[in-house]
């Protein structure tokens, strides 16, 4: 197997700085909302009560993040020992992407200061599905970094120290394969109590089976997005033949979510809303076209292995999951009389959060041994595209 | 080993399966059904056709709950709460269509409507709050909020079916405002506000079983009949006599989402007054059976992660010797 090691090369760059600019922004705006509080900021109100922070930095972000989550199942509970070179980068991704929604939460309560009180059984409300995802999220960014501590070990640690990491590492592994599939899953349920206040074609008992699938599924296209990404930037070789078999699970999966939330609409006779339900039936229609379209493109093994094609399917996964959370907490959401549009305030402070994502992720795979100097997996080489080699090999150093 | 199509169809099929077990595990056996009403509920009657629109009860409110008057127009001259907020815990609203001409007509009339939590026997705030911040009072039934627990999530805004939970945006301390039935007079032998002040008897106090029998016997009375109205408390020996009003044959509050405390008459179709048909099996019953049905016990966690720890083990145990 090859080994990880640090990219190396410059920290700034167009990229770092402008990340590191907009970065600035959010800070600035984020302490404006806790100076002069959210109504400042934010177009929240008491018929919203929900706004963007919580459907992109909650619901898409930690779905984006689940890099880690379906990474590790992979290589470590389905014992796929040949996709272990993408389990780093995609716990890294996934770090930054939980660590920072569940920083956003800090700012989206309005009562932070109590904040503490999610913790301690004296507050403890055993039914409510918020209490789960939170407890479940706090303590899954806990463990991503100590599931990414042997990364860090590998530069600064002793020997003494790699060496209990790697002994114990299959502790924070089996959590964090258990943690996300439980707040994944109640991230959908949290919707349940609305009732009628989202859509009936979103409101159904199977939300938390769809959430997660649709987790799962965003987890592996992140992990192909994020790989066809590096190998461009960086001037690598592709990864197109281990991405490519990766993608086969995407297709299963989603072929699941598909029957599931379609079979629940014919058992729970609302078919018929799919075309009757004016912009509801628009936003579902987008949504289940961009979910059926990486069914289609990944249907062929001479698809499946085209970099493109498997980096398109991958973006329209993506964008699926992202509409499904966005309709489910925004779109499909409302009370009659009210109306909620995200203020420039509140799409500045999500776009820095993302901003500080990028920063990090690039500072990390310049500093510590995250990507893989691998070459493509065998078997299916004939249908990879390949750098130049000796461009690799220098990046690689 | 290359990734086969048959090895993770089998995995995928077992977790799957599993997790759509736990999801449908919905059958009537184990579902949680709607909370009951406590022995000793107590509620409103509010009684939209006996309503003059006076608006005593939104001042006696203020005085009593210690909330700052409302203004929505240029010149600060009126309480203009437009509709419960962070600063209004209750309201009176108006409905008109048409001419606008007859009292609690739907066509060419107008009607009043009061706007104030509803106080359900199985609410949704109390449900979903993570720190136990809403609470019900098993005895009286009364929905409090404590803002000393409150973390600020609003997800009882998000839940609440009549949209009542009122958070202050404005503030770099919010709180969150919500009507608590005057519980700090009701512990002094005392009634609610809005009720004491009321002159009409619009707003009635009251257990809840007996406002519910008080409702039964005005809608059941016929229109145009001579009927007494009682005023503050539901036994009341201080009543009023006029005409039966013209009734929707429904009180709103008997059924919907297991039923409230909070009771409403009205001559107008609730839905034209905001107040939205629902249906009976509550949404706090429903989304804590699929819960329950997922974490009972914590067996199907517990035994999950059983298997993710063997499986760990034993394949980074694997890697080790590869590498």
């Amino acid at each position: 197997m090859s080994k990880a090691s640090p990219l190396g090369g410059p920290y700034i760059t167009k990229t770092t700085v402008i990340t590191a600019i907009l970065t600035a922004i959010m800070g600035a705006l984020l302490l404006y909302r806790l100076v002069f509080g959210l109504g400042a900021v934010t177009n929240l109100s008491n018929g919203y009560g929900f706004g963007l922070w919580i459907a992109y930095d909650v619901f898409i972000s930690t779905a984006f993040a689940c890099g880690g989550y379906s990474m590790a199942i992979l290589v470590y509970i389905f014992n796929k020992g040949e996709f272990h070179p993408l389990v780093r980068p995609a716990l890294l991704a996934s770090a930054f992407g939980y660590s920072l929604g569940g920083m956003s939460i800090m700012f989206d309560i309005g009562r932070y200061w109590n904040a503490w009180h999610l913790f301690l059984p004296a507050w403890a409300n055993t039914t409510s599905i918020m209490l789960e995802v939170a407890c479940c999220i706090g303590a899954y960014c806990c463990v991503l970094w100590v599931e990414f501590a042997p990364v860090i070990a590998a530069k600064w640690g002793t020997p003494k120290i790699q060496k209990m990491l790697t002994k114990t590492a299959f502790i924070p592994i089996a959590v964090g394969c258990l943690l996300p599939t439980m707040h994944q899953s109640s991230l959908g349920s949290l919707l349940i109590p609305a009732g009628y206040l989202v859509h009936p074609l979103w409101q159904t008992n199977v939300l938390p089976l769809l959430a997660l699938s649709s987790a799962i599924c965003m987890g592996y296209s992140i992990v192909i997005f994020e790989g066809s990404l590096v190998a461009e930037a960086y001037n690598r070789p592709s990864e197109a033949p281990m991405l490519g078999k990766i993608s086969r699970i995407i297709s299963w999966l989603l072929i699941f979510y598909l029957v599931v939330r379609w079979g629940n609409l014919i058992y729970a006779n609302k078919l018929g809303l799919v075309l009757t339900s004016g912009k509801y039936s628009a936003f579902f229609i987008i949504e289940n076209v961009l979910f059926l379209l990486p069914i289609i493109l990944l249907a062929s093994q001479r698809t499946r292995f085209n970099p493109q094609i498997l980096f398109i399917a991958a973006v329209s996964m993506l964008l699926a999951g992202a509409l499904y959370r966005l309709d489910l907490v925004l779109i499909a959401y409302g009370r009659e009389g009210w109306h909620y549009f995200p203020s420039i305030g509140e799409i500045l402070i999500t776009v820095g959060f993302v901003a500080l994502e990028i920063l990090g992720y690039i500072v990390c795979v310049r500093l510590f041994p995250v990507l893989s100097s691998h070459h493509p997996a065998s078997g299916s080489d004939s249908h990879s595209v390949r750098r130049a080699p000796s461009v690799a090999a220098t990046t690689n150093k | 080993m290359a990734l086969s199509r048959r090895n993770f169809l089998k995995g995928a099929a077992a977790g799957s399966a599993a997790a759509a077990c736990a999801a449908a595990t919905t059958t009537p056996a184990d579902a949680r059904e709607n909370q009951t009403l406590p022995p000793k509920a107590v509620g409103l009657l509010y009684d939209s056709t006996l309503c003059v629109g006076c608006k005593a009860c939104v001042v006696a409110c203020r005085d009593a709950n210690d909330t700052k008057p409302e203004f929505s127009t240029d010149e600060k001259i009126w309480d203009t709460a437009l509709d419960i907020s962070g600063k209004t815990i209750t309201v009176i609203k108006m409905y008109s269509e048409g001419t606008g001409q007859h009292k609690d007509q739907e066509k060419d009339g107008f009607a009043f409507m009061k706007r104030s939590c509803l106080h359900c026997v199985d609410p949704s705030c109390v449900s979903v709050c993570p720190v136990s911040a809403m609470t019900k009072d098993p005895v009286t039934g009364i929905v409090s909020h404590e803002p000393a627990d409150c973390i600020g999530c609003r997800y009882c805004i998000v839940a609440c079916p009549f949209a009542v939970p009122q958070f202050e945006f404005d503030k770099p301390f919010p709180k969150l405002l919500k009507c608590q039935l005057c519980k700090q007079r009701l512990a002094v032998g005392k009634i609610p506000a809005c009720a004491e002040v009321c002159p009409t008897g619009a707003t009635l106090f009251g257990p809840v079983t007996a406002l519910k029998e008080e409702a039964a016997r005005r809608t059941g009375t016929p229109a145009g009949q001579p009927t007494n109205y009682p005023r503050k408390v539901v036994d009341s020996t201080d009543v009023h006599e006029r005409p039966n009003a013209k009734y929707v044959q429904h009180t709103y509050g008997a059924t919907e989402m297991g039923g409230t405390q909070m009771l409403l008459l009205s001559g107008v179709p609730f839905e034209k007054m905001g107040y939205p048909t629902l249906r009976e099996k509550s949404y706090a019953a429903e989304a804590e059976t699929i819960q329950d049905g997922i974490y009972g016990g914590f067996v199907a966690p517990v035994a999950l992660f059983a298997g993710l720890l063997y499986m760990a083990h034993k394949n980074t145990k694997n890697h080790d010797e590869e590498e």
